[in-house]
């Protein structure tokens, strides 16, 4: 029988008589990680800050307790409580680059947490540090002790926040999304190294995250969330194997992408052609801004995107993918190479001889809260375009209705047509998004990582709704993303990227079944996969 | 009698004619009226807002200028025209204090001078003694005054608050005047009602009053201090408004394009600024205004009155202060259009092909709205301050030109002498204080209602 670490007893929390938490319950043993699943605004992370007792001061708790072995930590003092936070519970935050101090150098960072609570000598803390950097598999820790956060990546930022965290020694560690912010060979490796530290140390773990693959592979226990409750709490096989809350099936089953039975037809016709793409950004240096180099962000790129049917564009963040996208909208200038649509090169017109082709290709974005100006209405948003590009009626009036039809096309009201961006969601403001790019009919929307900033199930509506609108116009995608688990279940084609250079092209079934190039097998043997698919 | 057009004069007067049309033609849109409505829901704004129509009221009553001639037959029969002063309507209000110059310092609602000088009397004795004020009335008694003044204040006021109360109503006048009286408008009239109350009564107090007293006290050449302070309002309130006028398209454009070309344009905006903001401000002002000293002197063509004169200089001030004020706001727009064109809708507008004009006034300019409205407010009270400190150094508006730094510039030796004089100070201190605490406090409900995060 394993010893109870951490218990939580009917939490609530309340803030202006709106209740945030209501009676959460749950208790983590020894040496297991248990996993708060949720989306965005479901309060796994303000049960988090409760555990730590780091709450805003307008929440407060109204019943319930928290117990670190047996012992209340609502009837601590402050400075008791100091010492169990970084002692006996540990944190590592989603974005390590703001978890880090940036002037002192990591190595000094870590030394702090363990000056402060385990009071060894200079000495001994520093060969503490270096071995905590091996523990956490960080190349030359000698070395990296010296080094300022600026100088790691982001994967090596996130092992010296673990670092920190196991500093003490502590009996629970809070990992609050903790690969959310890295890429997948890198979230990977993350994983890896928590799974290996938590068998080493029989560490206990909160993990808390959205993504139910990471679930599957890290948990002993889960519970879900939503709206302050937990919905459901099992065992891991069990969870899987046998959800009981419709909630949850219903995430398992938007997390899961089954593949569309799309019906593949055989060299279908190229809406656009690119051919030795490059894409070059200058380094600039001196007093005088004399270029000194190149960045090479697209190098010779070669891709054809299909007409009436998606290309998927999967690479890791700095491979150049957005470029490209922004390159065929000549959005940043060309160094070399041709962009082909309908036979004309769009890289060698000018902005007015490219007027005509803006309409036909459009763009949809990742940050659904800075895509859309916080000053106008989404009326005026949407009208924007056609305005500017001439399509659609030349009256007010007219093209009032016209913006009404489009917002129920994309499934929002027609009310909608005088609010303000920020009286939307996350998920709504991406389909006003699709709908100011669809107001100009274009034949080719790029769409820039649209649902990685959006919730399992809200992601799951777009790339519906996405698919929807293509059957309905015939409308081609280039879908721009670094999430393999979804491209089975929007696109036709899929073409890896690697710095700059396309390293796969092929149809969906041929790449992810069976990928030729190394760097796709590591990418397809990194993403964490569900295990069961119901 | 004719009108006589300063150039500040008919710039203020250009300026706020603008602003009318201007807020008659956003108040169409029921976006902008919501907004401005949630503006003056809050009571200190309603308050603030008050305070600074009562100077902006003073500003213009003081922008109407006229000169009288005044006929005189000369001893040989001949009608001679003399060119008497320009005045304005200010002026006119307040011509009796004009008129009661005294000989030297009086203390506010003296009778007699502050110091000591030699009086003869009938016996041609010798001795020291404080002479009596020459237009201090000896009737009647303060107290009584006072209440008959506060009674008229109230009958004014009273009579706004009915007109208001008329016009808002529209029929059923009693449930209307409940209401507001409840505090259950939706804007605050009740705080409005008694800020007027409030301001309406002390006015006329203080101007009733100036007919008997030196409400304020004199200065050293026994001029009334009261009147010299509300003429120091226009100068302090065209020093506030006219230089952010000037300033204001100048960072505007300078930062945004900066911001938004990038590349050389951005690089020689930057180095423009850098150099300008590396002399100190006030060198570069007393430069300026010791070069334009030089140059009016030159061409005594342009001006034909001291007030002239004067107004020209004040104009001047008003052009340098503007030069040399815009690269702080410049700096922050263009740090803050950097941020706004990397945002995706900026890259929207540009895949449909939206020109560069219409991206900088349909997206980046709106969204820097709020840094350019509370920078222009804080710049405001910055300003009216700078004045002071200007014209205490010696550099700032002409030395006839009443105006609050001149009136601290002159007080400035007599806070050492014991007893000290300290009403001219003080005066000024106070007509400056609220007038900056007004706008700051308006400033500041209407950055928090105007930006679209604080929702």
């Amino acid at each position: 029988m394993m010893g109870s670490i951490l218990k939580v007893e009917n939490l609530s929390l309340t803030a202006d008589k709106e209740k945030l938490l209501k009676a959460v319950s749950f208790e983590i043993k020894k040496g297991e990680v248990f996993a708060l699943v949720g989306e965005s605004g479901s309060g796994k992370s303000l049960t988090s800050l409760a555990i730590m007792r780091l709450l805003p001061d307008a929440i407060s708790v109204s019943s319930g307790d928290i117990k670190l072995r047996n012992r209340s930590l609502f009837v601590l003092p402050e400075y008791q409580m100091q010492k169990v936070r970084g002692k006996s519970i540990a944190m590592i935050f989603q974005e390590p680059m703001s978890a880090l101090n940036p002037v002192m150098t990591v190595g000094e960072q870590v030394a702090e947490v363990i000056k402060i609570h385990l009071g060894l000598k200079k000495d001994a803390i520093k060969k503490k540090v270096i071995s905590l950097f091996e523990e956490v598999a960080l190349k030359d820790p000698k070395e990296r002790y010296h080094w300022y956060p600026h100088q790691l990546s982001g994967g090596q930022k996130q092992r010296v926040m673990i670092a920190i965290a196991l500093a003490c020694e502590p009996d629970l560690l809070i990992a609050d999304e903790p690969t959310t912010a890295l890429d997948v060979t890198i979230q990977a490796q993350v994983l890896k190294l928590l799974k290996k530290i938590q068998a080493e140390r029989k560490l206990s773990i909160l993990f808390i995250t959205h993504d139910m693959a990471v679930v599957s592979q890290m948990a002993d226990h889960i519970a879900v969330m939503r709206q302050g409750e937990i919905l459901e709490q099992a065992v891991c096989e069990v969870f899987f194997n046998a959800p009981r809350h419709p909630y949850t099936k219903k995430l398992l089953k938007d997390a899961a992408h089954r593949k569309e039975g799309r019906e593949k037809k055989q060299h279908t016709e190229r809406l656009l052609e690119v051919k030795n793409l490059k894409v070059y950004f200058p380094i600039k240096k001196g007093f005088f801004q004399r270029t000194v180099g190149y960045v090479k962000a697209v190098d010779s790129v070669t891709l054809s995107i299909p007409k009436g049917k998606t290309l998927a564009l999967v690479g890791e963040s700095g491979s150049g993918k957005s470029t490209i996208g922004r390159a065929i909208l000549s959005l940043v200038p060309i160094a070399g190479g041709a962009v082909i649509f309908e036979k004309q090169n769009l890289a060698r017109l000018n902005q007015t001889a490219l007027k005509p082709y803006r309409r036909k290709i459009q763009v949809i974005f990742q940050d659904p809260f800075s895509a859309l100006n916080p000053r106008m209405t989404i009326g005026n948003i949407i009208r924007e375009g056609m305005v500017s590009l001439g399509v659609g009626p030349k009256e007010r009036t007219l093209q009032d209705v016209y913006i009404k039809e489009l917002l129920l096309k994309v499934d929002l009201k027609e009310a909608y047509i005088h609010r303000y961006p920020h009286e939307f969601s996350g998920g709504q403001r991406q389909r006003i998004g699709i709908a100011r790019a669809l107001a100009v009919k274009p034949e080719l929307i790029i769409c820039d990582e649209p649902t990685s900033a959006l919730d399992v199930s809200v992601r799951a509506q777009i790339l519906t709704l996405l698919r929807k609108l293509q059957q309905e116009s015939g409308v081609s995608y280039l879908f721009i993303t670094h999430d393999l688990s979804i491209v089975p279940a929007i696109a036709d084609e899929v073409a890896v990227m690697k710095e700059g250079k396309i390293v796969e092209q092929g149809s969906v079934s041929q790449v992810m079944e069976n990928p030729q190039h190394s760097y796709t097998q590591i990418l397809l043997a990194s993403a964490p996969k569900l295990p069961y698919i119901i | 009698m004719n009108i006589v057009l300063l150039w500040t004069d008919m710039l203020v007067w250009i300026l706020v004619i603008v602003v009318a049309i201007w807020g008659l033609f956003i108040s169409r849109s029921s976006q902008v009226q919501k907004q401005w409505h949630t503006v003056f829901k809050s009571s200190i704004a309603m308050a603030s807002a008050i305070v600074l129509l009562f100077y902006l009221l003073f500003t213009l009553l003081d922008s109407v200028h006229m000169h009288f001639t005044a006929n005189a037959t000369a001893s040989n029969g001949q009608t001679v025209q003399y060119k008497a002063e320009t005045v304005s309507l200010l002026d006119l209000i307040f011509v009796h204090n004009l008129k009661s110059t005294e000989r030297t310092y009086s203390a506010p609602f003296a009778t007699h001078e502050y110091s000591k000088s030699v009086i003869v009397d009938d016996k041609g004795v010798t001795r020291q003694g404080y002479l009596p004020l020459r237009y201090v009335s000896k009737k009647g008694n303060l107290v009584e005054k006072s209440l008959f003044a506060v009674l008229v204040g109230l009958f004014i006021s009273s009579l706004i608050i009915l007109l208001h109360l008329f016009w808002q109503s529209s029929g059923n006048f009693k449930s209307v005047f409940l209401k507001n009286w409840k505090a259950q408008s939706v804007l605050p009239w009740r705080t409005a009602y008694l800020t007027i109350i409030f301001l309406v009564v002390l006015l006329t107090w203080l101007y009733m009053l100036s007919f008997d007293y030196h409400v304020l006290g004199t200065d050293k050449v026994g001029g009334d201090v009261l009147y010299q302070s509300f003429k120091s309002i226009r100068t302090g309130v065209l020093i506030g408004i006219l230089t952010t006028l000037i300033m204001l398209p100048v960072a505007v454009l300078l930062g945004v394009s900066a911001g938004l070309f990038g590349g050389w344009v951005d690089d020689a905006i930057q180095y423009l600024y850098t150099t300008l903001s590396s002399i100190p401000g006030v060198l570069l002002i007393a430069a300026g205004v010791l070069s334009m000293q030089v140059m009016m002197d030159a061409h005594p063509s342009w001006f034909e009155t001291t007030l002239e004169r004067s107004d020209l200089r004040l104009l001047f001030l008003i052009m340098i202060l503007g030069i040399t004020s815009w690269t702080g706001l410049c700096r922050m727009l263009r740090a803050e259009t950097l941020r706004i064109s990397q945002m995706e809708f900026v890259t929207a507008a540009k895949a449909f092909g939206v020109g560069n004009l219409m991206i900088i006034l349909r997206h980046i300019v709106p969204n820097l709205m709020h840094i350019i409205l509370i920078s222009v407010v804080l710049d405001f009270s910055g300003l009216v301050l700078a004045e002071a400190v200007l014209s205490y150094v010696g550099v700032g508006v002409d030395p006839t030109m009443y105006s609050w730094g001149n009136m601290i510039n002159q007080a400035r030796l007599e806070m050492a002498r014991d007893p000290m004089v300290w009403w001219s100070l003080f005066s000024a201190f106070v007509f400056m204080f609220i007038l900056v605490l007004a706008a700051n406090l308006l400033s500041d409900r209407i950055q928090t209602v105007l930006d679209p995060r604080n929702k």
